[in-house]
């Protein structure tokens, strides 16, 4: 068991989300600044929080569902203890960030967008970071880790284990 | 007998990545062991050298002397022989590739000595986390100047005059932007930062707000004296944690310096700035999507008129600015439009910040007057194409540009001339590709981007990014059909003409000039089921077997 529980094993704490509902002024202006710091705080928005958002801001449930589907960095499902996000830039992608991203889905046996089963490992793409003199570049918990090649990324995980 | 000495260590995203923070820590702890009281060590912007991907660096100023890749068991050394005794230590420095020539002073090094930085001036010379050393180089002189000499109508004409056009992209006049957002009547104006830099590829935003967050700020101060407005807005996108935290503490010292608040510098003029992270839509640059991110809506463009000058924020008159023209600002007001017209070609003033990267020998930004040539940017500046391949194409602009082929090397970098050549200068991002790269698979690259981000309202974007996509993805898997070309043209053209936002409307730009530049490679894929550049995996057998290893 790593010393990190996931986020899956903690039970959510309603009344915490409830809280931050409040902090973050009660009013539909704050739905985005709401979901951050849910998102912050737990590592993903509980689908369960839906409604209570909903009840606070005084916004149909379908909005707040709307606004967590319409962007890609909210996450409705628990992430792995390391996120492992492949930027898919363009000079990422000339110089190769693509094979990159076969090899990670063949060794940790998962899709883009997934978490392994023990939720040690999400892996993700994003599409820049804006470090493109390095790339291709992979991110661990948000370490970037420049000019990547296939024997670096075995490298990491060396060093990850 | 010890002159003062500062260090600059750089602190960018790029640099941090390769440990720059241990030799940052590692430099403040030697100093401190050895006693060398006129020593400053700090943080800063990056040094602007073109040599990111051999980091960190650290700058000893006032000399100008620059190191490469040091680690914190370079420090003792470094701290002992160069910053105690004066002589610089040799195998840290840099060799120049062609010529071996060691050149230690990062002035005269090519890929810095042809630039000419004005919106970049203070990246590397500067901590970004102290608002004093801001101040010492001229900061919120500008602000000082327009706030209690200038009228915001004097503040508007100043602007016009220079010619300083939108570095977001769409090149508009700023001087005519700020003059529609102050003649709109309105009890509340706002002001929004467009930080929103999403395109793949460009990084120049991210550069300026993690380098010198503060000339963003004097410049929004400056936007909302000039318009009449009291609050402005900084959208960032939250893939830049760093430019985040920077602009985040600059905000806090310009208020604790009253740069910000009520009754700025006694001159009257109450002015707030308010930061938001973006949530990963790229749409969210589209300046009518960005206002519905900030009202905690999906990000979704709507038809214009009503343009934001009139309706935009809360409904409220808006005027919106990329965070490249911001940091122009100050240095126009400061010094003058007329400095700044001299700067640059006839319709495009001043100078444009490039992210040149890619398959390039010094990849970084370089900021250039508008209208210098490619050849200029990339082997003058860039050091050219490494490992002896051939430049093929330059693609400039992003997903919304298109691909420049190596044919027409003196095309001056501006507005017009890009926009000639079907492509489009955009925000600036300029990747570098040589004959090992499929223009095919470029153009299915982007189209994927742009699929993927399209926000679905419309239907053109909505579709027709869809059946390109896959009409691409077809001819690089060796499937295309002899009517594909013909089809992809229709289809482009209808996306390009009946889009809503500007992200349907440009994102067939990098099909139609691959196509009208390397048709001969789509026909390769089509007809004889082969890939020129050997890319795409099932046409080349090569390129399968270097995944294998």
């Amino acid at each position: 068991m790593p010393m990190n529980k996931p986020a899956t094993c903690r039970a959510i704490d309603m009344g915490r989300i409830k809280e931050i509902v409040m902090e973050c002024g009660g009013n539909k202006w704050a739905l985005i600044p709401v979901i951050q710091k849910i998102q912050n705080e737990f590592g993903y928005i509980p689908p369960e929080a839906v409604t209570v958002i909903a009840k606070g801001l005084k916004v149909f449930p379908s909005q707040v569902q709307g606004v967590i589907s319409f962007y890609a960095q909210f996450y409705t499902k628990p992430r792995g203890r390391q996120v492992i996000t492949v930027c898919r830039g363009t000079a990422c992608h000339v110089r190769g960030a693509e094979s990159v991203l076969n090899f990670l889905e063949d060794r940790l046996g998962i899709q883009e967008g997934e978490t392994t089963p023990d939720f040690e490992y999400t892996l993700d793409t994003v599409a820049c970071i804006g470090v493109c003199t390095l790339a291709p570049n992979v991110v661990i918990n948000k370490q970037v880790y420049g000019d990547m090649d296939l024997e670096k990324v075995q490298e990491l995980f060396k060093k990850g284990e | 007998m010890n002159q003062p000495i500062t260090v600059f260590v750089c602190a960018e995203t790029p640099c941090l990545s390769m440990g720059s923070d241990d030799v940052f820590e590692a430099l403040k702890a030697e100093v401190a062991r050895q006693k060398l009281t006129n020593v400053n060590i700090e943080i800063s912007g990056c040094h602007g050298h073109g040599l990111c991907n051999h980091g960190p660096s650290v700058v000893v100023e006032p000399e100008g002397v620059f190191y490469l890749g040091v680690r914190p068991e370079d420090v003792p050394e470094l701290v002992g022989s160069h910053l105690r005794d004066g002589r610089p230590v040799e195998r840290l420095l840099y060799q120049e590739k062609a010529t071996g020539k060691i050149i230690p002073h990062y002035r005269e090094i090519n890929f810095y000595k042809k630039q000419q930085r004005l919106i970049l001036r203070n990246c590397g010379r500067i901590n970004p986390e102290k608002i004093d050393q801001y101040i010492n180089v001229g900061g919120y002189r500008a602000l000082a100047k327009a706030l209690l000499e200038m009228t915001p109508i004097q503040v508007i004409e100043e602007v016009k005059r220079s010619g300083l056009r939108g570095r977001g992209g769409a090149g508009f006049p700023t001087g005519r932007k700020w003059e529609f957002g102050y003649n709109v009547l309105s009890d509340k104006k706002y002001v929004i930062c467009n930080a929103d830099e999403g395109d793949p590829g460009a990084f120049m935003d991210r550069s300026v707000l993690e380098a010198d967050p503060h000339a963003v700020v004097e410049g929004l101060i400056i936007a909302g004296y000039a318009i009449g407005a009291n609050d402005g807005y900084v959208y960032l996108r939250a893939e830049y944690p760093l430019a985040v935290k920077r602009v985040s503490i600059a905000l806090e010292q310009a208020r604790e310096k009253g740069f910000l608040g009520m009754d700025i510098l006694g001159s009257g003029f109450n002015f707030n700035i308010h930061m938001k992270e973006g949530a990963g839509a790229f749409v969210c640059g589209e300046e009518t999507a960005l206002i519905a991110s900030i009202e905690s809506l999906r990000g979704m463009p709507r038809p214009r008129p009503p343009y934001p000058a009139q309706s935009g924020l809360f409904g409220k008159p808006t005027t919106i600015n990329n965070v490249k023209t911001l940091a122009s600002v100050p240095a126009v007001i400061d010094r003058g439009a007329d400095w700044f017209a001299g700067i640059g070609s006839e319709k495009s003033k001043g100078t444009t910040v490039l992210a040149l990267s890619g398959k390039i020998v010094n990849s970084g930004l370089v900021e250039v007057p508008m209208g210098t040539s490619l050849s200029t940017i990339i082997f003058d500046i860039g050091g050219g194409i490494p490992d002896g391949r051939r430049l093929k194409a330059v693609q400039t602009g992003g997903p919304s540009g298109g691909c420049i082929p190596a044919r027409f090397p003196d095309t001056p970098v501006d507005y017009e001339t890009l926009s000639l050549l079907g492509s489009i200068l955009g925000s600036g991002g300029m990747v570098v590709m040589d004959d090992t790269t499929c223009m095919v698979e470029v153009a299915r690259y982007f189209l994927s981007f742009t699929q993927a981000e399209s926000c679905g309202k419309c239907v053109p974007c909505r579709l027709g990014t869809k059946q390109m996509l896959e009409i691409l993805t077809r001819i690089t898997r060796g499937r295309g059909k002899e009517s594909d070309i013909d089809t992809l043209y229709d289809i482009a053209r209808t996306v390009k003409e009946c889009s809503l936002c500007g992200l349907g409307q440009t994102c067939p730009n990098p099909v139609l000039s691959t196509l009208s530049y390397f048709r001969d490679e789509y026909e390769a894929h089509i007809k004889k089921k082969n890939c020129p550049a050997n890319q795409c995996r099932p046409l080349s057998r090569k390129a399968s077997a270097t995944v294998k290893s």
